[in-house]
């Protein structure tokens, strides 16, 4: 009986070589100067991975799979060129989701074939149900970032125990699944089985919005990496349980820090529905205070010291480039200027990181939450660009849906200039003290517009 | 024998894990959108399995499943590469304009 579970003494040999270069690949990623060279590697391994596995004995469907691969990889290709900067959250949360889908449907091979013994086919369904969570969660979160869907989270009543229920069905159907795997029935019990693993992830996906969507994003990856791990177990394919287990942990890791960064536990991420309590409105005092752009040009062009805390506003309008020509306007008038970058601005970590640096902003002048938010208080000048919960200084303050995530304290400079559309609220929901204080001036209007007008105002003093 | 092979599973998964944990312990903020994008791309290898199971197959349902996984795969594969790609061009870039003005020269 043929078997998944092929080896073959010419391609176990290459995988070795490939888990190496994820590993270094891996390693040089984790630093800005070595970065690229860290992806090329990785990118290498995975063509010769994938080149050498046409050559396992008893291979066939030579031209489907050629067929197959050119499809899905020139189209995802096409779509991760032509994508704007800013959409970048949301590809990662989509080829997230394609990764899982192709882990589920692995499973679903082997589960069809059978051919492997039960302890392994428990494997495989273990690899389906969580590959089949993050294809349907990460696309709820693709829709969510694309503006497709109610980016707020979505709640209804009893929500965690009916999602609780849906698993525990899943789970039961999978043990069916199991138990009819050489029988007719088999495709009766994995139907269900896998509708319900990806309602289950919908389900999982909905509640979540707000300032949590990378947090979750980084969650699915993680879990798409341990399904890769389990389907790597079934397959008996040490390439794939290697490098997927690589993925959840280092996964893990990654959502504990941004958990943590906003000072929230995995469980009130996953389970508290952020943002969908309406605060009871009327409970702030004072009233937004417009500001003139020639105004705020004077204001900036005697300020021995600004810093810019740019937010998801900046990505939307694109304002990067002109960004840092008003950073390097400013530093020719002898004015210092820093970027203050909280954790989770944006729609992903390092979101504004990767903008700042696409438009050339050097990375020595973006400072973390915890290196610069002393800073605020000596600081003359701070521009708010299209940032809104992440400098709510509410969450300071008990009994606010935003209490307890840390902020930046800019509030407690001499002067505070918003550049915002309009008057609305953040993505949280949460209405914005800062907006009201005394030391705080509105630049209403689009990001890019405002910061040109901005600079023309500069050029003329 | 089973058993042995369950053994060495369980080995192989934890230093995998640890590794995993050990290599990214110390990034900073900066890097983390790319490094969870380069992290997506390398949970492609699912494409390894993916063409395993298609080559596998015999039946015509085996067969769609197992094109519609090596589709799936593939689009993970060279979408992750690409996006990390991407973002990492724009470090590259921000050193070239802005050389790192003391120590020893970057790459």
């Amino acid at each position: 009986m043929f078997s998944l579970s092929i080896l073959s003494p010419v391609v176990e040999p290459v995988y070795i070589v490939t888990i190496l270069l994820f590993i270094v690949a891996l390693r040089r990623m984790s630093n800005p100067k070595t970065a690229r060279s860290g992806i090329i590697a990785a990118g290498a391994a995975m063509l010769v991975a994938a080149v050498v596995t046409i050559w396992l004995p008893g291979m066939g469907n030579l031209a489907l799979i050629g067929i197959a691969a050119l499809v899905g990889g020139s189209l995802a290709w096409v779509a991760a060129r032509r994508v704007q900067m800013t959409g970048m959250p949301q590809m990662v949360a989509i080829y997230n989701g394609l990764g899982g889908g192709a882990a589920a449907a692995v499973a679903a091979v082997a589960l069809v074939m059978a051919s492997d013994p039960l302890a392994y086919l428990v494997l495989a369904v273990i690899g389906a149900a969580i590959g089949s969570v993050t294809f349907a969660g990460s696309l709820i979160a693709f829709l969510k970032l694309q503006g497709w869907m109610r980016q707020r989270p979505i709640v209804f009543p009893a929500q965690q125990p009916v999602n609780m229920a849906v698993l525990a069905l899943c789970a039961l159907f999978g043990v069916l699944t199991l138990s009819g795997v050489h029988g007719p029935s088999l495709i009766g019990w994995m139907t269900p089985f896998f509708l319900l693993a990806l309602l289950f992830g919908a389900m999982m996906a909905l509640p979540i919005g707000g300032a949590d969507m990378p947090v979750v994003i980084a969650l699915l990856n993680a879990l798409t990496g341990v399904a890769v791990a389990f389907d790597g177990l079934a397959l008996t394919n040490y390439a794939m349980v290697i490098a997927g287990t690589l993925v959840g942990a280092s996964g893990s890791l990654l959502t504990l820090l941004m958990a943590r960064a906003m000072n929230r536990s995995l469980g009130n991420v996953l389970f508290g529905a952020f943002g969908a309590t309406e605060e009871a409105s009327g409970s702030v005092q004072g009233s937004m205070k417009p500001i003139e752009a020639s105004d705020v040009a004077v204001m900036l062009a005697y300020a021995s010291k600004v810093i810019v805390a740019p937010g998801y506003g900046m990505a939307v309008a694109q304002a990067q480039h002109k960004v840092k020509e008003l950073m390097d306007i400013l530093e020719s008038k002898g004015v210092t200027v820093k970027f203050a970058i909280h954790p989770v601005a944006g729609r992903m970590p390092g979101h504004m990181n990767v903008l700042l640096a696409e438009a050339g902003v050097p990375y020595d002048r973006l400072f973390d939450r915890d290196e610069i938010n002393e800073e605020f208080a000596s600081t003359d000048v701070v521009l708010v660009i299209g940032a809104n919960d992440t400098v709510n200084p509410a969450a300071r303050r008990a009994g606010s849906p935003l209490q307890g995530m840390p902020i930046l304290d800019v509030d407690r400079a001499r002067n505070v200039v918003v550049i915002k559309r309009g008057q609305g609220k953040g993505f949280a929901g949460v209405e914005n003290e800062l907006f009201y204080k005394d030391n705080t001036r509105m630049l209403y209007g689009d990001a890019q517009e405002a910061v040109a007008k901005l600079i023309q105002e500069l050029k003329k003093l | 024998m089973t058993l042995n092979v369950v053994d060495a599973d369980a080995f192989i998964i934890l230093l995998a894990a640890f590794t995993g944990y050990e290599v990214i312990s110390r990034v900073p903020v900066l890097l983390h959108t790319p490094l969870m994008s380069g992290s997506n791309f390398i949970h492609g290898i699912i494409l390894v399995g993916a063409m395993v199971a298609l080559g596998a197959a015999t039946t015509v349902p085996e067969q769609i499943l197992g094109f519609i996984a090596v589709v799936l795969a593939a689009a993970n594969v060279t979408g992750g590469y690409a996006v990390t790609e991407r973002i990492l061009e724009m470090f590259d870039r921000t050193q070239k304009r802005n050389p790192p003005s003391g120590g020893s020269g970057g790459s």
